[in-house]
């Protein structure tokens, strides 16, 4: 028996170590949970960017479930996790850009050059109502339900897979 | 050997001035307050990068958070106030000392019940060998 207790002992660290990587792999281990999921999205207050293609203004997103997605002209993910946001867009949700730390030209410049799938852009230069969302960098999505009640929250660029586990779904979720 | 100290003192200059610039300039009403400022974002960690405090941290939303936490005190916000504010946001995350609630517990236990069984086993060890002086004397000695 004490010759199997250091076997033993080894085992069980190892154990301890595997569940432990097990639990971070896959996982962006920098993404922070939200706390303000189940809880009343932030009002908007944010000035809209004028775009021809704009189909909303903020006071139309009263009653509608809605995607929120933190965006930048000078942020690479999202130029990759764009062709998602359009397909989302494209499947019927309505999705609106909050475009973080980024001058009107640049912002405007971006979505004529890449295709601007958002109903509506909202502007948010200095970065100073999203410290009331939680915002901390871009990429990051939100889903607003139609009380006006965040549902989830992504960090880092969307995914296919993202989009059809948790986004779609959460649209979906009658309040 | 000149040279070489020469450059040391360079180098730990170039190290020193980039903690230095890390905080921007800030117009401090007075000294008490420039004292609380740096204290209390020296106890919050910037979301961004999660192995500096905001002080520390050159990330632009460690400066957001540093300017929002003046503004805050400013206001006239105890430091708690300040702390519950940024964790309504960003949660425990931001603070380098959790309170002990939801999963928490386990950060403040873990090490604890890591330590009480390995000295549990180490006591074991030592009882087992008390009990049993003369097993294995021959072998003890070989290495």
């Amino acid at each position: 028996m004490s010759r199997l207790l250091p076997l033993l002992a080894f085992i069980g660290l190892a154990l301890l170590l595997f569940v432990g990587i097990r639990m971070n792999s896959g996982k962006d281990t920098s993404a922070i949970p939200s706390p303000l999921i189940g809880k009343t999205a932030p009002a908007m207050q944010l000035p809209e960017l004028a775009l021809p293609e704009s189909r909303l203004g903020i006071a139309d997103l009263k009653g509608k479930a809605y995607v929120l997605n933190v965006w930048g002209s000078w942020c690479v993910s999202c130029r990759i996790e764009h062709p998602v946001i359009t397909d989302l867009a494209r499947s019927g949700a309505v999705v609106v850009g909050y475009n973080y730390k980024d001058s009107p030209e640049d912002a405007a410049r971006w979505l004529a050059q890449y295709g601007n799938p958002f109903a509506l852009v909202v502007q948010d230069r200095d970065g100073q109502a999203a410290l009331d969302w939680g915002i901390y960098g871009a990429p990051e999505t939100f889903v607003i339900d139609a009380a006006g009640v965040v549902r989830f929250k992504h960090i880092g660029p969307l995914t296919p897979e993202i989009v059809a586990e948790h986004i779609l779904p959460a649209l979906q979720e009658v309040p | 050997m000149k040279k070489f100290f020469a450059s040391l003192l360079m180098l730990a200059g170039i190290l020193l001035s980039g903690t230095v610039t890390a905080l921007d300039p800030i117009d401090y009403q007075s000294p008490a307050e420039e004292q609380r400022f740096k204290a209390l974002a020296a106890e919050l960690r910037c979301v961004m990068c999660q192995n500096q405090s905001i002080a520390d941290s050159n990330a632009p939303i460690a400066h957001d958070l540093r300017m929002e936490v003046l503004r805050l005190m400013r206001e006239g916000r105890s430091d708690e106030d300040i702390k519950q504010y940024l964790v309504e946001r960003y949660s425990d995350f931001v603070l380098y000392d959790p309170p002990m609630r939801g999963g928490n517990w386990l950060l403040w236990i873990g090490p604890f019940a890591l330590l009480l069984v390995g000295g549990l086993a180490v006591t074991w060890v030592i009882r087992n060998k008390q009990k049993q002086p003369d097993a294995g004397g021959d072998t003890g000695e070989d290495w």
